[in-house]
């Protein structure tokens, strides 16, 4: 029987009713009285030198208030990196200085060179128009293998090459993992490219800078996914604010995916003009300026090779990846394809010896940084490409490979330093071969085929880490920030509550999830609760949403802060019944003596505790406000098994995705609704990088994808209903909700799924074909299939 | 500057607009009804869709000069007055078919236009329908399932939640 409230039930959002009457309120919603607005004039050469810029024709123009360059920000501070990676000889990487504005040279395009602010953005443009800029255009570099060439261009004069590190992991276990490929049994070796993509959240970023005279407060509106990490890189590192005069507020955010979560030049520039002009300061991205100016994501080239033993059991592992950079170090690229990458590469398995090597490399394109996933998605990608390959060398069935490497028994150590506390990957693969049909596909198979169609079947299973954690070990390895998250539970004198998060919502129903804990908890109506987000100046410290990390560790902070209240009402209650606070129990939003029939509400004790007439003022403080800040001991472990059947047009090479299911194991689940709806989204992504997204470039470094009509957004009629399930629960261990995450599931484990269905259908068609690097066009599937 | 005057949600306006001002710039700055909304700029996400003279239109690319005299109707123009939800509006909350709603005006505009010209479409139909229209958080699932229930038919077999 499904709960109607409360943790475990449907509740339906209540932040869709501002959405659907065109209430809410983005960022670009907000215009601050007498704002002007900001251009950047942006390179449109991928590297060059700047040799001189004119901007006295432009600042004669009409309504233009100001125009800047890289000059103006020569006493300010460079965009910082928030993660140091220190490579496989104990160096630390190479870290270029990332101006707001361009310094001597520009090192892609998009790079920002100038920026008019004028009365009207019709009239920043215009002028940005009018402005003079010479470019001496150097060789630009593009393709990372030749970028790493002693004779390659350097994106960054200072640095001593294009390497940003060379990362080895765990390098200790390199000659080991030699050893067991010289005794395996069997090897097998794929080379595939996982290919940049563009996040594309639908609201482009916007940032408004804002400036009072009368307090020497800066307040700045962003698109982020994470105020308060803007707060602190931006103020401690580049502007040199003090927290106490910044405010930084993400109102409504329509979207994230990672490409958020960054500090980015223009919400510092907006920030800092503000300053300048004592006058706001508004910057709208247009979508093309988006294309070329948020981080980018995934862009690996990897060479991944497995050994098993003549029992067909995994015994090592090694892979060669190199990872695009871009031309500057965004906020925590480093980390994407070392620690987000590496400790996931044992997947789902007892692979006792691994060894990763990471080559990071500056490029003179858009930075790259984490997109849904990161990391993890091109780690589960190679993984499951490279067992699926195995299957078909050794002929024998792909699922029974993985069952017969599972790992079952937890906790699990895994030879790349991370720790599984609970999982059952059978179950998922269970309940998969059920919801899946997989028994019903031979039937398909001849319908299909009957249709002139070839189908083939492709199954995966995928880990993931949530909530990357704990600060002090993520502190060893390069972290330059905390990962905890903090809750401030105020409850009000008549009952209500509102709960301050450090979290932030931008598409994934907090506002309505977040009190069905709360509420369950006190045993209180959900609409007593609300959440506040989104603003440095409302809610304490924290850390914000990325890597699915917002109930487990935002979640928990906020039980956290939910049990010191309760364990301080029954405080007040007992006081109030005249009986001792052991006696007290707290059930459906009333406190009662247990025993007796004496007890008083939720609303009587929150009275007392701001109207303390009769209260323990001796002993307690009046008043009924607790914050917690919570700290994981570890990452949670989503797993789940996935399964995808194509059909493959062999006039055309054009592949439909005919059936997708989904089975996941998330641990314990808040609200059914609002994870399967964090599914559905994440598999589209995932089925659009394997069918249809790439950010391409030319050799010269000019993007050719610059925007929708060039880059492939996966559409309604690209997709099928999906069947999803996470009925399969092992609940996380170390948490107090026993929630493991799910908001980047959908996209790690779906991309294999389809890749693996397209070879098997052309296999069957008698191709010889063990590899197509996606997106899977119907350009390369045809020409795959013409043997090109 | 050119004077333009049109009915908007039912009400008449007038204002006074350079002739390169879009019309989804005209109601979003003018007329602060900014639940239209701008996701790209070629014309192929659709956030910005309203109706004029009762077509749906991506308000991008239309000039508001050219909707000078028209009959223009937008997001906030879709409930009813005392603020209930419109039995489309309420399947996309019953069904979940919005995440970050950045998109939701768009699908909401545009899927109200298909169920007027066809009024019981097939899945199929739906999708085909919803081609300038782009999420990039429910995977299109929820929202087709949305307005095939906002169509009056049986959704309970299409998928679990």
């Amino acid at each position: 029987m499904p709960k109607d409230s409360g943790i475990g039930a449907s509740s339906k959002r209540r932040e869709d009713v501002r959405f659907l009457t065109g209430a809410g309120n983005y960022t670009d919603d907000i215009n601050v009285h007498g704002q002007a607005y900001v251009h950047f004039l942006r390179s449109d050469v991928a590297h060059g030198r700047i040799v001189s810029i004119d901007t006295s024709d432009a600042a004669a123009m009409p309504g233009v208030v100001r125009i800047f360059t890289g000059d103006d920000f020569a006493g300010v501070g460079g965009l910082p990196c928030g993660w140091q990676v220190t490579d496989r000889f104990g160096q630390p990487m190479q870290e270029p200085a990332h101006p707001v504005l361009a310094q001597g040279k520009v090192r892609h395009v998009g790079d920002p060179i100038a920026a008019v602010v004028a009365d009207s953005p019709e009239q920043a443009r215009d002028a940005a128009e009018a402005i003079a800029v010479e470019i001496e255009e150097l060789p630009a570099v593009v393709d990372m293998k030749a970028a790493l060439s002693a004779d390659a261009p350097k994106v960054h004069d200072d640095l001593t090459s294009n390497l940003c590190y060379d990362w080895g992991f765990v390098e200790e276990n390199k000659d080991a993992v030699a050893a067991a490929f010289e005794k395996a049994a069997h090897v097998t070796t794929l080379e595939l490219v996982n290919q940049r993509l563009v996040a594309n959240p639908m609201e482009p970023r916007v940032a408004v800078g804002d400036y009072s005279r009368a307090t020497d407060e800066s307040t700045l509106y962003t698109t982020s996914q994470n105020p308060h990490v803007i707060r602190l890189l931006m103020g401690a590192f580049v502007l040199g604010i003090p927290e106490h005069k910044l405010r930084v507020v993400a109102p409504d955010v329509g979207g994230g995916f990672g490409t958020k979560i960054f500090h980015y030049a223009e919400e510092a520039f907006c920030t800092f003009a503000a300053r300048q002009l004592a006058r706001a300061v508004k910057w709208t991205s247009s979508r093309s300026e988006a294309f070329m100016s948020d981080a980018h994501g995934r862009d690996h080239v990897t060479k991944i090779e497995l050994a098993l033993d003549a029992d067909n059991n995994f015994t090592a592992l090694r892979t060669e990846t190199y990872a695009n950079m871009g031309a500057y170090l965004s906020t925590f690229a480093p980390s994407v394809p070392t620690w987000l990458h590496g400790t996931l590469m044992a997947g789902n398995y007892k692979t006792p010896l691994i060894y990763v090597n990471v080559k990071a490399v500056f490029t003179n394109t858009v930075p790259v940084d984490a997109y849904r996933g990161a990391g993890r998605p091109e780690a589960t990608y190679q993984l499951e490409r490279v067992i699926d390959k195995a299957a078909r060398e050794l002929g024998v069935d792909p699922i029974a490979l993985r069952r017969q490497n599972f790992i079952t028994q937890f906790p699990y150590a895994t030879p790349v330093a991370v720790e599984y506390d609970t999982g059952d990957y059978h179950a998922t693969m269970d309940k998969l071969e059920e919801i899946a049909d997989l028994a019903g596909f031979e039937a398909r198979l001849a319908e299909s085929k009957a249709r002139g169609k070839l189908r083939g079947l492709g199954v995966n299973c995928y880990i993931e880490a949530c909530g990357i954690a704990p600060s002090n070990l993520v502190g060893q390895l390069g972290a330059r920030a905390g990962l905890y998250e903090s809750a401030t539970v105020r409850v009000n004198a008549t009952g209500s509550i509102s709960v301050m998060t450090g979290s932030h919502s931008h598409g994934q129903g907090h506002e309505t999830a977040f009190p069905q804990v709360v509420a369950d908890m006190l045993g209180i109506d959900e609409s007593m609760v609300e959440i506040v987000h989104g603003d440095t100046a409302r809610t304490p410290m924290g850390m914000g949403t990325y890597g699915s990390r917002s109930l487990a560790v935002g979640g928990s902070a906020m039980v956290k802060a939910t049990n010191k209240i309760i364990a301080k009402a029954k405080k007040i209650a007992a006081h109030l019944l005249e009986a001792s606070e052991a006696d007290i129990e707290l059930k459906d939003g009333q406190f009662s003596v247990a025993g007796t029939d004496k007890s008083v509400a939720w609303g009587d004790v929150t009275l007392a505790a701001y109207v303390p007439h009769n209260y323990p003022l001796e002993d307690m403080e009046p008043g009924l406000e607790e914050t917690a800040f919570y700290d994981p001991s570890n990452f949670t472990y989503p797993s789940g098994a996935y399964a995808c059947e194509v059909e493959v047009d062999p006039d055309t090479g054009r592949v439909t995705v005919e059936r997708f299911a989904a089975a996941d194991d998330f641990g314990n689940i808040v609200n059914p609704m609002i994870v399967s709806g964090q599914v559905h989204g994440g598999l589209a992504q995932g089925i659009g990088q394997a069918l249809l997204e790439g950010a391409a470039y030319d050799e010269n470094g000019q993007l050719l994808t610059g925007s929708y009509m060039d880059y492939a957004m996966p559409r309604a009629s690209d997709l099928p209903f999906y069947t999803v399930d996470h009925s399969c629960s092992t609940p996380c261990t170390h948490n107090p909700l026993g929630v493991k995450g799910c908001g980047e599931a959908g996209a790690i484990g779906s991309p294999p799924a389809v890749v693996n269905a397209v070879v098997d259908a052309l296999r069957r068609q008698g191709h010889d074909i063990t590899h197509i690097d996606m997106p899977l066009s119907p350009s390369r599937v045809w020409a795959a299939m013409q043997g090109e | 500057m050119t004077e333009i005057q049109m009915t908007v949600n039912g009400k008449a306006v007038r204002g006074t607009v350079e002739g390169r001002t879009l019309l989804v710039n005209f109601l979003r700055e003018d007329l602060r009804l900014t639940g239209t909304h701008v996701g790209c700029d070629t014309s192929q996400c659709g956030a910005c869709t309203v109706h004029v003279n009762g077509v749906s239109v991506k308000a991008c690319t239309m000039l508001a000069a050219d909707a000078d005299g028209a009959d223009v109707r937008t997001i906030e123009g879709m409930a009813a007055a005392d603020g209930t939800l419109s039995a489309l509006q309420q399947a996309f909350q019953d069904h979940h078919g919005l995440q970050c709603g950045f998109c939701t005006p768009g699908m909401v505009m545009t899927a109200a236009a298909l169920l007027k010209e066809n009024p019981k479409p097939t899945e199929a139909e739906v999708r085909h329908y919803l081609e300038g229209n782009i999420c990039r958080c429910t995977g299109y699932h929820n929202i087709v399932k949305a307005i095939l229930a906002a169509s009056g038919q049986d959704v309970s077999a299409i998928a679990a939640e």
